[in-house]
């Protein structure tokens, strides 16, 4: 119905609590004061970790600022896709009558600790006992499965370099993106390495920032838009996965609806091991079986997809059945995820040059994705004073949209279908 | 004693920290074992799938596991080189994650590969389990080494 975002950053020293205030100011005032504070019946408070502030329970006092209380509320948590899952947790409260106007709002606030300290806070989302003590974290399991995918289909450095290139180019166009950096392929590479393949320009940064999405019944939005400028959730889809890596199965590609017989015979016995997200391809299979979708490359219009990592860009292309397994450099070769091309992936720049407040970023994807069925990225990503021209990110004729939220190295991924009434 | 960073907005520095009483609870013959220069992994009783780091409980079917004695001799399945870590693994950069396939594990065991070139791990490099000798009673009392180095193992 409506959305809001904080411009992520590096350090916001706001406090939380008026961090989502400002966020749902924004998507109050989108909708012309037709949608008042006490509309909203019911809301979700999606944040990820108590470690950043030592606050715990932060749902309650960002409840409470927000004027929200005593309505009913539950905070969502799930690593990295807190976000998405409490888009699937908003949807579930309209959608079983419990609610017919719910707000989701999320934020978090990493800059309070040094970026070694937030790494490690990070890592604890992953087995404490086994793989972080070794000296595990998330930049290195990434590294791990990129190299994987690089040894098995021949990916190489410069499709993932090209993956972080077109995102970082894209965020020149949108006021919100906190890197406004020019990046060739070249630098890309050159860049002090992370973790061996990836260099810093491929890791997306630890940022402070909030969003919100208000989610409402049909009635409702007919009533705040009537001019029919919302988006309607079509389909939607979750996935889990092991939390150690090294866990994962190596057995047969999950069909997408509509794959013919025999489409990965070409992998089977070796998928997703280390090289592809068994939980985003399940989430990707409930979303499209649920939006009637069976050809995604010619049915959905763009797509905001977690790339937290470049690498993690070019697997999940394979994983939402985009690019074939194995190809999903080529997809970006061929031109196709770019502005303009068959299927625009991350055209606000991503979490690579939007940053990752962790609880904020999957709201942030569902925002930009309304923004774009509305036909709005000028006046909402536009800045003229500034020279930011949102609707150069404009994908035209924007119908149906994908958002891909993602934790872990692939635990908890949600996927939304987001359509054009 | 408090530190203040800026006034404007006010910031200050808090601490917080905390000792925990850890239990490894079924799993405990894993830690136990590497003191023994054992890698003990278990095998579903139902299905036989087999898991190190090793699950009491089968994973893919639930059913109750048995434990046995892991070869100790692998091959890298995948690496990484790490150049940044988390704030308690700084002191030991650059150093050399990786995934390690043994033969009849079904799973891939994360772990450091140490005694050689960071540059000269590759996928596929055989390698073998090497065990500290005081140990700490985590994961970090095996390391795996190059197959072919023949020194024997202390650490």
């Amino acid at each position: 119905m409506s959305g809001g975002i904080t411009k992520f950053a590096k350090a916001n020293l706001l406090t939380q609590e008026a961090m989502c205030k400002d966020a749902l100011d924004y998507a109050l005032k989108d909708l012309d004061g037709r949608l008042e504070l006490r509309d909203i019946q019911t809301t979700i408070c999606t944040y990820f970790s108590d470690h950043f502030n030592g606050q715990l329970l932060f749902d309650s006092l960002t409840q409470d600022y927000l004027a929200m209380c005593p309505r009913p509320s539950m905070r969502i948590e799930g690593g990295g896709a807190t976000g998405g899952l409490g888009i699937r947790a908003g949807y579930m409260d309209v959608a079983s009558g419990l609610s017919e106007v719910c707000l989701v709002y999320g934020f978090e606030k990493m800059g309070e600790v040094s970026t070694e300290k937030g790494n490690e806070f990070i890592a604890l989302a992953s087995d404490t006992d086994f793989d972080f003590p070794v000296g595990g974290y998330y930049s290195g399991y990434y590294a791990t499965m990129a190299q994987r995918h690089m040894h098995e289909f021949g990916t190489t450095m410069e499709q993932m370099a090209k993956i972080a290139v077109k995102n970082y180019d894209n965020a020149f166009h949108n006021r919100w993106a906190q890197k406004h950096e020019r990046w060739t392929i070249g630098g890309v590479l050159e860049a002090p390495i992370i973790a061996t393949p990836l260099t810093r320009p491929m890791v997306c940064v630890m940022s402070d920032g909030a969003a919100c999405l208000i989610l409402c019944t049909e009635e409702w939005a007919k009533r705040l838009r009537p001019d029919g400028d919302y988006a309607v959730i079509t389909g939607l889809g979750c996935g889990t996965d092991t939390m150690r890596l090294g866990d994962r199965p190596r057995g047969d590609v999950i069909p997408l609806p509509g794959d013919e017989r025999g489409k990965y015979d070409y992998i089977a016995g070796r998928w997703p091991g280390l090289a592809s997200f068994r939980g985003g391809r399940e989430a990707a299979r409930q979303a499209y079986q649920q939006a009637n979708i069976t050809k995604p490359l010619e049915q959905i219009d763009f797509a905001e997809v977690h790339d937290a990592y470049a690498s993690s860009e070019l697997q999940t292309y394979e994983d939402m059945g985009l690019a074939l397994y194995g190809q999903g450099g080529r997809f970006v070769e061929e031109g196709h995820p770019y502005i303009g091309g068959k299927l625009p992936v991350n055209p606000s720049g991503g979490l690579l040059a939007c940053g990752h407040p962790v609880g904020a970023t999957g709201l942030m994807q569902g925002v930009f994705a309304l923004w774009q069925l509305q036909g709005s990225m000028a006046r909402h990503c536009g800045d003229p004073e500034a020279g930011i021209d949102g609707s150069k990110i404009q994908v035209e004729n924007a119908r149906r949209g994908l958002i891909h939220s993602h934790a872990g190295t692939g635990t908890y991924i949600t996927v939304h279908i987001l359509e054009r009434p | 004693m408090t530190h203040v960073y800026n006034t404007n907005p006010l910031q200050i520095g808090r601490h917080y920290e905390m000792d925990y009483v850890h239990s490894y609870g079924e799993v405990s013959d894993f830690f136990l074992g590497l003191q023994k220069r054992q890698l003990l992994a278990t095998r579903c009783q139902s299905c036989g799938r087999t898991w190190l780091p090793p699950r009491r409980d089968c994973g893919a079917c639930g059913g109750l596991t048995q434990w046995f004695k892991a070869p100790q001799a692998g091959k890298v399945h995948s690496f990484s080189v790490l150049h940044f870590a988390a704030e308690a693994f700084l002191a030991d950069l650059p150093f050399v994650l990786a995934y390690i396939e043994l033969e009849g594990i079904d799973t891939m065991f994360l772990s450091r590969v140490t005694g050689c070139k960071p540059e000269d791990v590759y996928i596929g490099m055989p390698v073998r389990a090497k065990f500290r000798r005081l140990v700490q009673w985590t994961p970090n009392d095996v390391v795996f080494v190059p197959a072919e180095t023949g020194a024997s193992a202390k650490g």
